[in-house]
């Protein structure tokens, strides 16, 4: 079949399944926008800005667990997807970016909307290609398809030069992708899962502490099933919530910075510390030296480089999570709920995890869990970055996978909204709520505009405060309560605001009207809404336990 | 510590980006790198001379395997090896002189592969210290001009990477 490359390109979209990109044109893309025409099948939503682009094509990918794509033309358009890319890539998710380049003739020479995008983007890509012949364009596309949804998952980026775009090709579709220096390992090592087994059975204080490679390997009812058998409490981190559902009662919620005292002082008492897809962040383990010190660790994880990056890994098995409990729960005998538990229930009772409800404001904990009560826990949850995150972490009750959708290495403000629009997209079925805070969703306002131009009913909630809050939270515990830059008391009016972009919007300055507004926003479904919830302007998250303490630091637990 | 290493790539452009980004990245100087293709075309052979800690350096390695592009990494850690680098040394011979620096070539069994009226071009291969010590040897005559390249090493014995 002969085809332009630009037809090839969205051939090939369409073979690996793609139904919906995110994208903003440029001049080097145009060939590629104007066969979008003959691709029906495809649905390509225009953002605002291509940050948004990026953010949502990942929304989409971690609600769906498919690819997510973003198209954007060359130079700013590519400098622009950079932090949505490098957001992804901390948090592996399956993502293909597609950028317009100049003409391979053109390229170095510093031609109009010229950047070396393969270049800027090889550090925070899991591989990335510039397309010069078009002949290699159906392999490269399945390449970088196959890279992004297998091992570790992570963006790609494909570099397409505009005369790649408008040249000609044979094309044949491509059967069978076959990369010889590429081939992650799925399989745990059958020795070394016998010796988690035995590890398991022979351990008096073991905690499950869970990531999110257990999400997107869909090891959730694996997780839930070991956790059942062997009455193993669980623990999970930002990117692995949801994993178990978390009104069980083997639920620890979040450990680290911001984690529940119970969980903390779960893997801080542990002799056996069961990883599952999980990475030893520094903001789940605080200072190294103090870290589940008395606990031998079993590490369990796709990707080699991670087992004994930060932590001495006693059982270290490289494999997919999935597979890897699935053959550990054949090796697993079932265990009762020993001393340890009822220790850990007595932390539990003695450090809830609880906030003080003020009289003269709005707590933002409690709007969030009016959410869990309107939504029956069943929304998805789209959040940014910032005090807001953490209280949603916190609070959100999550009960299925892929529920909780957040920025979590990269920590990206204004991740919220366009990742929540991508969600929406990829599970139209599903309300999605966006987190945001005043902060945050100014970062990338701008897709509102995205939503209502498609009637996409996100619901977005404002906690505002009217301060960078987290950043003011740490001044005001580290820093002599010298609130440097962080007053952002000049503000847009929310609501007019949301007005202005055609959306519904409302103002809640009071406890009584959070569950009202809250329903209301349920009830609207072919626009966004954005509630601006006034909140009290100096609440802070906790407990905490500052950066690079220990959980013999910890403040604000009861 | 020093450590060697052989990394076979996927011969394409942008390889060697990827590899040096990755040690550019943690302050480490690649001290000596010697690349090119092998008996299969698409595969290049990288030896890569690094000092650094021993737990970096691994982590290092690991990351490089992850590279796409990666297919092998060898890190001659406790591993005997055969290792060369070859030097071109341009150095004053006038004519007085050339008897004795033709025989401090000959104790290394180096080559004298270029001659001018005013110099020698000396040609040495052999281990770091080898090239080093025929530096020393050479520099009072004024050397001219220097190059040398990094290190290739391969396993003695009948394994491969």
């Amino acid at each position: 079949m002969k085809l332009t490359g630009a037809q090839a390109l969205l051939e090939c979209l369409k073979r690996e399944g793609v139904d919906t990109i995110f994208g903003y044109p440029g001049g080097y893309v145009i060939p590629l926008y104007d066969c979008l025409y003959d691709f029906p099948a495809i649905k390509h939503i225009l953002v605002r800005h291509e940050q948004g682009a990026a953010h949502a094509a990942d929304g989409y990918a971690r609600a769906t667990g498919k690819v997510g794509v973003c198209l954007a033309t060359s130079g700013p358009g590519a400098t622009n997807l950079i932090t949505g890319i490098a957001t992804a890539y901390m948090d592996s998710i399956p993502m293909v970016a597609i950028t317009g380049q100049a003409k391979t003739t053109a390229l170095g020479k510093d031609a109009f909307q010229e950047a070396d995008t393969t270049g800027i983007t090889m550090p925070i890509t899991k591989h990335n290609f510039l397309i010069k012949k078009v002949a290699d364009l159906p392999e490269i596309v399945a390449k970088a398809f196959h890279i992004a949804r297998t091992g570790r998952p992570g963006p790609v980026l494909i570099d397409v030069p505009q005369d790649i775009l408008n040249g000609h090709l044979d094309y044949k579709p491509v059967e069978k992708v076959e990369i010889p220096s590429y081939k992650p390992n799925t399989e745990g090592h059958p020795m070394q899962i016998r010796k988690a087994a035995r590890a398991i059975a022979s351990a008096k204080r073991p905690v499950l502490y869970i990531g999110g490679g257990v999400i997107s390997s869909g090891a959730s009812r694996e997780v839930v099933e070991l956790s059942e058998r062997t009455h193993i409490l669980v623990t999970t981190t930002l990117m692995g919530k949801g994993a178990i559902p978390e009104s069980h009662p083997h639920s620890l919620g979040m450990l680290g910075m911001h984690g529940t005292a119970y969980a903390n002082y779960a893997v801080a008492h542990a002799d056996l510390l069961i990883a599952v897809g999980a990475r030893f962040d520094d903001r789940v383990t605080g200072k190294l030296d103090a870290f589940a010190q008395k606990a031998k660790v079993i590490h369990i994880d796709i990707d080699p480089t991670e087992v004994g990056k930060t932590v001495h890994v006693d059982i270290p098995i490289v494999g997919d999570c999935k597979s890897v409990l699935t053959d550990l729960l054949k090796k697993v005998e079932p265990k009762v709920a020993s001393e340890w538990n009822e220790q850990i229930m007595k932390w539990k009772n003695e450090y809830p995890l609880c906030y003080k409800k003020s009289t003269d404001g709005l707590n933002p904990q409690y709007i969030i869990e009016q959410i869990n009560k309107v939504t029956d826990c069943g929304a998805i949850i789209a959040t940014g970055v910032g005090q807001h995150q953490m209280w949603s972490s916190q609070y959100i009750n999550c009960t299925f996978p892929r529920q909780f959708i957040s920025s979590g290495g990269l920590g990206t403000m204004g991740f919220g909204l366009p990742a929540g629009i991508g969600a929406k997209l990829g599970c139209p079925d599903k309300d999605v709520f966006v987190i945001e805070g005043d902060g945050s969703i100014q970062m990338n306002i701008q897709e509102l505009m995205t939503a209502v131009a498609y009637g996409i009913p996100v619901k977005i909630v404002i906690l505002n405060n009217k301060y960078l809050g987290m950043v003011r939270q740490w001044q005001e515990l580290f820093w002599k309560r010298r609130y440097s830059a962080t007053n952002i008391e000049a503000q847009p009016d929310f609501v007019k605001l949301a007005e202005a972009y055609g959306a519904v919007g409302m103002r809640i300055e009071r406890e009584d009207q959070v569950e009202e507004a809250l329903k209301k926003a349920m009830e609207i479904n072919n626009l966004p809404v954005v509630m601006d919830f006034h909140i009290l302007r100096e609440e802070n998250v906790y407990p905490m336990i500052p950066a690079g303490q220990s959980v013999e630091d910890m403040m604000g637990h009861k | 510590m020093q450590h060697t290493m052989t990394v076979l790539v996927e011969n394409r452009p942008g390889v060697l980006a990827r590899v040096s980004g990755l040690f550019a990245r943690r302050g480490f100087n690649i001290e000596s790198l010697a690349v090119s293709s092998t008996d299969d075309p698409s595969i290049s052979r990288m030896t890569i001379v690094v000092a650094g800690e021993d737990n970096v350096l691994e982590q290092i390695t690991k990351q490089l395997r992850k590279l796409v592009d990666v297919a092998k990494v060898l890190d001659y850690q406790d591993i005997p090896i055969v290792q060369r680098e070859l030097a071109m040394i341009k150095v004053n011979a006038e004519a007085t002189k050339r008897a004795e620096i033709m025989q401090i070539a000959d104790i290394f069994r180096a080559k004298i592969i270029d001659i001018s009226e005013k110099t020698f071009t000396v040609e040495v291969t052999g281990s770091n210290e080898k090239v080093n010590a025929i530096t020393n040897m050479l520099s009072p005559y004024g050397i001219i001009e220097l190059v040398r390249t990094g290190r290739i090493a391969m396993m003695r014995g009948e394994k491969t990477p």
